[in-house]
């Protein structure tokens, strides 16, 4: 019964997988595509893992550390890649509608 | 039953590794190319612990927890040269 509860949490984890790639696929821009490809293979690793964890007991501390983990650093990495896309994009000569980052780097060089 | 349920999950997360590597070989720019990455890398993960289970083999989750460690590292530094900061 554990077993066939912890497939189907993997099932929808890999269910998060797959919408993550139609989103990169589809999304027009990078800001955009980095919604679908951070945030919903964050949801998804947490749930596959924990969905491994359910089916085996004996595996269910390694990947709830591994959940933990992935928790933990994909927000920052998104963080870095969202900086670095926001510098590609002023070195490309491109404006963005509202543009928080780029005031706040002005207040700091007026300083 | 419950093998076969993991084993259609197993294959749905493929095909999403599949479409992002979609998006890493079309992507116009280098920034949509780190995307994609950092996507497959996670998916990577989680089915590296997913072969474990296939092969009944514990070791291989520390396989997956290392290159996830890696990973992280590596999509960060990619991010950290492209926005100047390296």
């Amino acid at each position: 019964m554990a077993a066939i509860i912890g497939a189907f949490v993997s099932l929808l984890g890999a269910c998060f997988f797959l919408f993550s790639g139609i989103g990169l696929l589809r999304m027009p821009d990078a800001f955009n595509r980095m919604q679908a490809g951070t945030k919903a293979t964050t949801l998804g690793s947490i749930l596959f893992l924990l969905g491994i964890g359910i089916m085996k007991p004996d595996y269910l501390g390694r990947t709830i550390i591994l959940a933990i983990f992935i928790a933990l650093t994909n927000p920052v990495s998104s963080n870095a890649l969202a900086r670095a896309a926001h510098a590609y994009r002023k070195r490309l000569g491109a404006t963005l509608a509202c543009d928080a980052l780029a005031d706040d780097q002005e207040a700091d060089h007026g300083n | 039953m419950a093998n076969s349920i993991f084993s259609i999950a197993s294959v749905i997360a493929i095909l999403g590794l599949v479409l992002a590597g979609l998006r890493f070989a079309k992507g116009p720019g280098a920034i949509d190319r780190i995307v994609a990455l950092d996507a497959m890398t996670i998916i990577t993960t989680s089915l590296i612990v997913a072969f474990a289970l296939f092969a009944g083999r514990r070791i291989y989750i520390d396989v997956g927890i290392v290159y996830g460690l890696v990973s992280f590292a590596g999509v960060v530094a990619l991010a950290r040269y492209l926005e100047g900061g390296l």
